[in-house]
């Protein structure tokens, strides 16, 4: 049986000691010792680790946190003292954090338990979860199919309903898109909400952490944890944060109620699978019947994000990637002959095809000649885009669409052409190259496949589209829905 | 837009990845894809658009001048492939 409680209730039954947390993280690592050889959701598990730090939340040293005993997983992105973080790479393969990204840092004073790290696409770069050095994570729903990428083990492992929550980070979709493969709530707050601080960075322009739950109302708990100014990230804004549990239970079901909810034309146009496109408009119903008033927008640069994407983000992993030299950490090449040899093998041996081909890109757009035809344009046109979304927030609250063109493919069918893995990412880029917050909200299913909704708000409304998921989750059950076999 | 083996492999080069012949080949194929793809963006009209670096237009906060402790660097090192007596080991650069 997987638990049904909610964090909220979780930590209310933990606070209350009517459930003891080595209880409790039993419970999750007996799922995850029963199902993860299936999925292979996690790189890492740290069950002794989890049951001494459980005792002594029992023995009452933690006592008083927000969410102390909760279990958690985190994505193998976010460097954890001690133990190792891969970031799903050979390059990393050996390398033991020296010390805790800032998102591990405070979700453990929340009281959290870590229960492992999770399987990613290598370097958060990829769109089903099978670029990871540790091999492929399976989608619960159907374990022929990928569970979307990057942070594919954090939603799996919460749609298995192996931990109530994980961390994930999104550069171009990397929360959202598995969250709605996987039939999970996620959010990615605005750029500069949750501290970059020890995450590894991709393309640091981008780059954002957030998390999965099962609810909006879970999201809500764990992103309250993780938010917030932090002086050892340069991009992190110093901006109070507000208190998102206490804004879902204040405006409650009625949160809709003249709500204007903006559908870009864009995203539903050409593309949309058929059967995709009757389960959001479904939800999107369910939003009107709960008193939103739904206007069709438009975003006209929509289809400049996918080209304007895969320059930027490989141009910036180009430059940060550069530190895996092979001198002062990670996978270091046998017997190098001369420096040179050893960079270039540690890095040729070190980083898999997918990692590879972005660095090249990178350096290729950033080179003397190509740098004003690509870089420079590529800024241009993200600043495009994003204006399509202030002049959108001008007239809408709350912008609703899919989060991907149809529910997750086969393991696969993709891979061996990246293209076709880019343009999958349509939906998601935009509001990642503005900086927005986003949401995937489960809204159905087709063929047994979960199909997510898309939810986009102004800069820094995190609550606003916790509140619009919680409300559409008080009259729908999608999110409780549990895969067969994971019951 | 498409890229020659010699144009993949001095970005290699620049990139510092030690690729083999087959590697080199594969790449510039799909380098060549996916640089088609970017090539839409010649089309944009961005006449007098600024270009956009940071979401926010947020420039990079500064912060005070002031010591912080900082970890130990054997602490560091310890995870280092090889060093001694606090430095870290790479081939010989000076004959």
């Amino acid at each position: 049986m997987s638990d049904e409680r909610s964090i909220r209730q979780l930590a209310g039954d933990l606070a209350a000691k009517r459930l003891s947390a080595v209880e409790l993280t039993d419970h999750f690592l007996k799922r995850i010792a029963a199902h993860d050889e299936r999925l292979n959701t996690l790189i890492s598990r740290s069950e002794s680790a989890a049951r001494e730090r459980a005792a002594a939340i029992d023995a009452g040293t933690d006592a008083g946190t927000p969410l102390a005993g909760v279990p958690i997983a985190h994505k193998d992105i976010f460097c954890t003292r001690g133990v190792r973080t891969s970031c799903g790479s050979r390059m990393l393969d050996n390398f033991v954090a020296p010390y805790d990204a800032t998102v591990v840092e405070r979700l453990a004073a929340a009281g959290t338990v870590t229960l492992g790290k999770t399987n990613m696409d290598e370097f958060a770069m990829g769109s089903s979860n099978e670029t990871s050095f540790y091999g492929a994570v399976r989608n619960p729903w159907n374990t022929d199919h990928v569970p979307g990428g990057s942070s594919g083990g954090s939603a799996a492992a919460v749609a298995a309903g192996m931990v109530p929550a994980a961390t994930g980070s999104d550069t171009g979709g990397s929360i959202r898109q598995p969250a709605a493969f996987c039939g999970v709530t996620g959010i990615k707050p605005t750029y500069g909400r949750v501290s970059r601080y020890g995450m590894i960075a991709f393309a640091s322009s981008l780059d954002q952490g957030g998390c999965f739950a099962r609810s909006a109302e879970d999201c809500a708990a764990v992103l309250q944890a993780m938010a917030g100014f932090d002086e050892r990230d340069s991009t992190s804004v110093e901006r109070a944060v507000p208190d998102y549990s206490a804004a879902l239970a204040a405006q409650g079901d009625d949160f809709l109620k003249g709500m204007k909810v903006g559908l870009p034309k864009e995203y539903f146009a050409e593309g949309l699978d058929n059967a995709s496109r009757e389960v959001i408009n479904a939800a999107i119903g369910e939003f009107e019947a709960r008193g939103a008033e739904i206007v069709e927008i438009t975003l006209p640069h929509t289809e400049l994000a996918v080209s304007t994407y895969y320059v930027l983000a490989p141009a910036e992993a180009s430059s940060n990637l550069a530190r895996f030299d092979g001198v002062r950490y990670g996978y270091r090449c046998d017997n190098p002959v001369d420096l040179e040899d050893l960079y270039t093998r540690s890095r040729g041996e070190g980083f898999g095809r997918e990692v590879q081909r972005r660095i090249m890109v990178g350096a290729y757009v950033l080179s003397a000649g190509y740098y004003d035809a690509y870089y420079l344009k590529a800024q241009k046109t993200r600043r495009l885009i994003a204006r399509d979304f202030s002049d959108a927030f001008d007239k809408v609250d709350l912008i609703a669409a899919p989060v991907t063109q149809a529910p997750a493919f086969k393991l696969g069918e993709k891979l061996d052409d990246p293209v076709s893995m880019y343009l999958n990412d349509v939906y998601t880029l935009p509001a990642s190259l503005a900086g927005l917050p986003g949401m995937s909200v489960p809204a159905g299913f087709v063929d047994g496949l979960p199909v997510g909704l898309q939810l986009l708000a102004p800069w820094f409304e995190e609550s606003r589209l916790l509140g619009a998921a919680h409300a559409y989750q008080q009259s729908t059950d999608w999110h409780s829905k549990r895969p067969a076999g994971f019951e | 837009m498409s890229l020659s083996e010699e144009q993949v492999r001095n970005v290699a080069r620049l990139a510092r990845l030690g690729l083999d012949d087959d590697q080199i080949a594969e790449y510039a194929g799909e380098l060549s894809n996916i640089l088609e793809v970017v090539a839409s963006l010649e089309q944009a009209d961005t006449t007098d658009v600024e270009p956009m670096a940071h979401p926010l237009d947020l420039a990079a906060r500064l912060r005070a001048d002031a010591a912080v402790a900082v970890q130990s660097r054997d602490d560091f090192q310890a995870i280092a492939p090889a060093v001694a007596e606090g430095v870290y080991l790479v081939p010989k650069v000076i004959e």
